[in-house]
């Protein structure tokens, strides 16, 4: 089945229609730091999209400019289907979740899920049902009253997932949420990201530094390298679209990760491995 | 607490027996010792007094100063009633100037260059130096003590709540840009909550100082009267050669500070038992 993990150019790829473009982005940190150079970028409605990359490939800053957290110092970012306001910026439906939990400490875990609609003007009486639901998601109903220091790790990005998903986002950006965690809630969590994309239909763009969680979690992975910031190729993973601990261990998966580990290394010099 | 009883286990909760005589235990010991230093320290002294035949002018055994504390009660809590109107007082408006000006200073670089360099020389230049000149510009006595002790009061207060305000996590404050968030919301929902810890530090510190820049500033004023506070007094007994009697004002000005400082561990308590780490229980 090794011609399951074919490669292609990104303009090959996808057919949905396009959530956000990113043309010719460059981002120049004020010391100097070349941070992403020349980004082509097309996430498509539906895709679970991966950057994937050694540190200081930009994949994260990447990740923010999508966000709206920092301009790019020369290129354009496009949202094609997103409504404009009147000052002409874009009325992005994002949510984004941190590597760290980056919860309230004061707040008990009801209060940080309704921040975002709180933040809208949307009152707590109003959005009860919708908090609570978000947390049903992620299973977490009934830790409602509990203060995040109550929490453990997993639970706490559960957390943060369910705070993401409450304003039911059109885009979902993920900035290598489970990198802190070990491994077997990273395996937990990455399939309660798989069910609820099946189950709310979401567009995923997720930074990571893992091989394996790209190929498990991703339709579409973009391999970057470092000094400066690019893409050095596009791996679509022909995966199924249920996905499950079958497929971590089927011939499919292997051979996706050997191509994505390949791309990986050839893109990095002698130096990049320090 | 309300939280569901499947929160993962944290150690013993207060209803096991084990955990129960530990904390009792620990209670005891907490109580006690110091209780068996004290009552060392006193019949030390009193072995003393006696032994060497100190005289009362010198100094008066713990005996004499007790049966002074409750002879003289009437003149003494009457000045500690001036003493400590005057430091809640100062303490009151240094926690309301010292917010407002930290919330100011944060929000705006301009005010935080105009204004932060002069509270630290007001802070740096030494409180007795700048009474004499209070006492002359003051209306009255009283509001000069007043205006020193909050001088002294206010800066910690500020100090600290600057760096709480300052200290937000910046991913808590992308997170908030990223949801549109208005400088009002990062505010009240984000800078201020996350200041607090800094703050409750600010005012157990400000609070211990409001009571001895009260006392200073009073000895410094040199009020006399029957408004003035307990500083006076203690001042008065000593030119008397009252000595039980200053010893009596002593105990009164320690143990006002030590009720102070608990008062504010008690709100700073209360504010954050449910979350930061300072406020709870260590256990492992």
């Amino acid at each position: 089945m090794s011609s399951s993990a074919n490669t292609a150019t990104a303009d090959t790829l996808p057919t949905s229609p396009t959530v956000v473009r990113l043309a010719g982005v460059n981002k120049t940190f004020s010391n100097g730091t070349l941070a992403l150079s020349g980004l082509d970028l097309d996430v498509h409605e539906g895709e679970f999209l991966s950057l994937l990359g050694p540190s200081g490939c930009g994949k994260s800053t990447a990740l923010r400019i999508i966000a709206g957290l920092g301009q790019p110092s020369s290129g354009s970012i496009e949202w094609p289907r997103t409504m404009h306001d009147a000052t002409g910026s874009p009325e992005r439906s994002i949510g984004f979740v941190f590597q760290e939990p980056t919860l309230m400490p004061w707040a008990d875990v009801f209060h940080n899920v309704w921040l975002p609609l709180r933040l809208k003007g949307q009152s707590k009486a109003s959005v009860r049902a919708s908090v609570m639901e978000a947390l049903d998601l992620v299973g977490l109903a009934s830790f409602a009253k509990a203060y995040p220091r109550e929490l453990s790790g997993g639970m706490k990005m559960r957390v943060s997932i369910a705070r993401a998903l409450v304003t039911r986002p059109q885009l979902l950006l993920m900035d290598e949420p489970f990198a802190a965690l070990d491994e077997i809630t990273r395996f937990k969590l990455n399939n309660d990201i798989l069910r609820l994309k099946a189950q709310l239909g979401w567009t995923v763009v997720f930074v990571t530094h893992s091989v394996y969680e790209s190929v498990y979690l991703s339709s579409r992975i973009v391999v970057m390298a470092a000094r400066p910031g690019r893409v050095v190729r596009t791996v679509t993973v022909d995966g199924p679209t249920v996905r499950d601990e079958d497929f971590r261990t089927s011939d499919t998966y292997n051979a996706t990760c050997r191509t994505v580990s390949e791309a990986l290394h050839s893109a990095m010099g002698a130096g990049d491995h320090l | 607490m309300s939280t569901p009883s499947s929160t993962p286990d944290t150690g013993g909760t207060p209803s096991d027996p084990p955990y129960d005589r530990a904390r009792r235990r620990e209670l005891i010991l907490r109580v006690a010792v110091p209780l068996v230093i004290l009552v060392a320290v006193l019949l030390l002294w009193d072995w003393y007094v006696r032994a060497y035949d100190v005289k009362p002018y010198i100094l008066p055994g713990p005996g004499l100063v007790a049966s002074t504390l409750v002879k003289d009660w009437g003149t003494l809590s009457s000045a500690l009633v001036v003493t400590v109107r005057i430091t809640f007082t100062a303490l009151f408006l240094a926690v309301v100037g010292g917010s407002l000006l930290a919330i100011l200073m944060t929000q705006s670089k301009i005010f935080e260059l105009a204004l932060f360099p002069y509270a630290v020389i007001l802070q740096v230049t030494p409180i007795v130096a700048i009474a004499p000149l209070i006492i002359i510009y003051a209306p009255s006595t009283q509001s000069a003590v007043l205006l020193c002790a909050f001088i002294v009061t206010f800066f910690p207060i500020l100090s600290n709540t600057v760096a709480g305000l300052k200290s937000v996590d910046h991913n808590l404050l992308n997170l908030f840009e990223l949801y549109g968030a208005s400088r009002w919301q990062t505010l009240f929902l984000l800078k201020i909550p996350a200041a607090q810890p800094y703050f409750f530090a600010g005012l157990r510190i400000g609070g211990g100082l409001a009571l001895i820049a009260a006392v200073v500033a009073e000895f410094a004023a040199g009020s006399a009267g029957a408004g003035s506070g307990l500083a006076f007094r203690i001042l008065e007994s000593q030119y008397r050669l009252n000595i039980s009697r200053l010893f009596a004002g002593l105990i009164m000005l320690s143990a006002t500070g030590v009720v102070i400082y608990w008062l504010a561990s008690l709100v700073s308590y209360l504010a954050l038992r449910r979350w930061h780490e300072s406020a709870l229980n260590r256990e492992n």
